[in-house]
């Protein structure tokens, strides 16, 4: 569906899921916050412009495949593919609820569109890995792409570190990975619990083509995205920095804000209020009425 | 049904295989009657047997290194592409070092992803305890949607192999690296979720899983020299568990003992859910 919104409508269609993300997080009540606001403008090109996919019919045998190899950040995936059609934004108020589709970590078999079970970090990769295998050298379906999404942090997995020898190996170019570079984890930041860098070296000697862009920036990641494409003998890993909690400003950079309980990780009433006010101003930088 | 005991049975030179063997050939006849079966090895693949396989159908054999976490990971993303994995290591490795990945991204995620643990239980002897695997089995049989199956001989193992490559379900295949005697035959049934009576009794049943079915029809013999008829039931699928017939077994006979390389804790939840509280019968 390349090119059918503008970038201007790409990023108000991301600034409309991280209202969903804020609404979901106060009614749920608990979850994470940081990851999905900064993997908002990822996801929202993934799935508004760079991935052939078609909501009506979530199995589509031609279809782009995603996979979420950080679980925890599923709210900003539901809120995506909300707006994208998939099902109806209404629903999205049952986040975590008991019998909800839409639970704190993805689980495939409830909800049509989702394409792995995850929530235990440091698989997702491997399960991408594992279609783009089938992609290239069992189907021979050129046309198909997948792509992928893992947290920093998960990087501490040594189950990544498998998969990217695996995806190196067999040169899987159908397989592109966005690593949500925001520098945090929960017990503080990624170079603090456990130094990532040379993150762009470590994926080079793994026989990966890298990139590294500006997360927030949605015509990058669109480049970046149609690059990786274009990389037909190496997979492609697209180092996305990104600011945990983007969008609102007193939940930017903080890691406190990586998740938990209302007031402490996810937005209380007031906080949600506030928050809300930030996105619809651009965090003041509009008056309302700009934009209603 | 009327179960086909090999005839030979109790000869000195009765056929010897291990169930790694009956696995490799049930492979290659399953990727020969469907072309959506993969095979994925962590460099064990003599070893395991996948090497027939292997030999027959190069282009759908995956080699993974030493690495059991992306060995079934990478499945659970062919088996979302339409395929029907194959992964096979030893069990202490998998699923011993990989249950949470298993649990996750097939179990839970509900995908027809067969795990072969061979060289599983204390018959592998000289290896040592870090590979005698005798927790495997409580291990698999904890997972929602996944089915657990210990065949007895070499031939049931043939049979287990085609019945996983069709069944669309998360499976282990249990197996074994050591020769063990084979008492099945061709025309034996083998079906999954059933126990099958080899020998009837009604003095104890005696229950058993994988190659320690056939020690029990040894001991059943010895037993019937000294008077008692011991019912032997085989019990090659231990999840989904044939309550029925291990029920109408213990009913009859009153007394129950099992046989099976795995730890004790396993093996009391075994009995306990195959001879609730409603059946009189007590352990031996």
């Amino acid at each position: 569906m390349s090119g059918q919104l503008t970038v201007k409508q790409l990023e108000e269609k991301a600034n409309d899921i991280r209202r969903d993300i804020i609404t979901m997080l106060e009614a749920a009540g608990s979850g994470h916050s940081a990851g999905p606001l900064d993997l908002t403008d990822i996801l929202t090109a993934l799935y508004f412009d760079i991935m052939n996919i078609d909501p009506k019919r979530p199995d589509w045998p031609d279809r782009d495949v995603f996979f979420l190899s950080n679980g925890h950040t599923v709210p900003v995936q539901y809120a995506t593919m909300a707006e994208r059609g998939y099902f109806p934004v209404e629903e999205l108020k049952t986040l975590r609820k008991l019998g909800s589709r839409l639970q704190g970590h993805p689980e495939r078999t409830k909800l049509p569109g989702l394409e792995n079970t995850s929530g235990p970090l440091g698989s997702g990769l491997s399960q991408a890995a594992g279609y783009a295998y089938s992609l290239q050298y069992l189907d021979h379906a050129l046309h198909r792409f997948v792509y992928a999404v893992t947290g920093d942090g998960e990087l501490n997995e040594g189950n990544i570190w498998e998969a990217a020898m695996f995806a190196g190996k067999y040169r899987l170019s159908q397989l592109t990975v966005f690593i949500d570079r925001n520098n945090i984890q929960i017990d503080g930041t990624t170079e603090d619990v456990m130094p990532l860098e040379d993150l762009r070296g470590k994926w080079e000697a793994f026989g990966w083509h890298v990139q590294e862009i500006d997360g927030h920036n949605i015509a990058s990641i669109i480049d970046a995205a149609s690059m990786a494409r274009a990389i037909t003998n190496k997979p492609s890993v697209i180092i996305a920095h990104t600011i945990p909690g983007k969008g609102v400003d007193f939940m930017e950079y903080d890691y406190h804000w990586h998740g938990g309980a209302p007031g402490v990780g996810v937005p209380n009433h007031e906080q949600a209020k506030l928050a809300l006010k930030k996105l619809r101003t651009l965090n003041g930088r509009i008056t309302p009425g700009d934009i209603e | 049904m009327t179960y086909h005991l090999n005839p030979h049975l109790y000869s000195d030179d009765v056929k010897q295989e291990p169930t790694r063997a009956g696995f490799g050939r049930g492979l290659k006849a399953a990727g020969g009657a469907d072309k959506n079966i993969v095979a994925l090895c962590a460099d064990l693949t003599d070893s395991t047997q996948m090497s027939i396989f292997k030999a027959a159908f190069p282009e759908r054999f995956i080699e993974m290194g030493i690495a059991e976490q992306n060995l079934v990971t990478v499945a659970s993303g062919l088996a979302r592409a339409g395929k029907i994995p194959f992964t096979s290591s030893y069990a202490a490795f998998s699923p011993g070092r990989n249950w949470e990945q298993i649990r996750t991204t097939i179990a839970l995620n509900d995908q027809p992803v067969k795990i072969i643990g061979s060289h599983a239980g204390v018959s592998v002897g000289p290896d040592g305890a870090t590979h005698q695997m005798l927790e495997d089995i409580a291990l698999m049989r904890v997972m929602p949607n996944m089915i657990v199956i210990a065949p007895g001989d070499s031939i049931e193992a043939e049979k287990a192999t085609l019945a996983i490559a069709a069944n669309g379900k998360p499976s282990y295949l249990r197996l074994a690296r050591e020769k063990t005697p084979i008492f099945s035959t061709e025309n034996a049934p083998f079906e999954i979720g059933k126990a099958y009576v080899l020998r009837e009794g009604h003095d104890i049943s005696l229950l058993g899983t994988g190659t320690m079915t056939y020690e029990l029809l040894v001991a059943a013999k010895l037993l019937e020299a000294e008077g008692i008829q011991a019912e032997v039931v085989h019990v090659p699928t231990i999840k989904p568990l044939d309550d029925e017939t291990i029920l109408a077994s213990v009913q009859k006979t009153g007394r129950v003992l099992t046989a099976e390389e795995a730890q004790w804790g396993d093996r009391r939840t075994v009995e306990r859910e195959a001879t609730n509280a409603t059946v009189p019968g007590r352990y031996v």
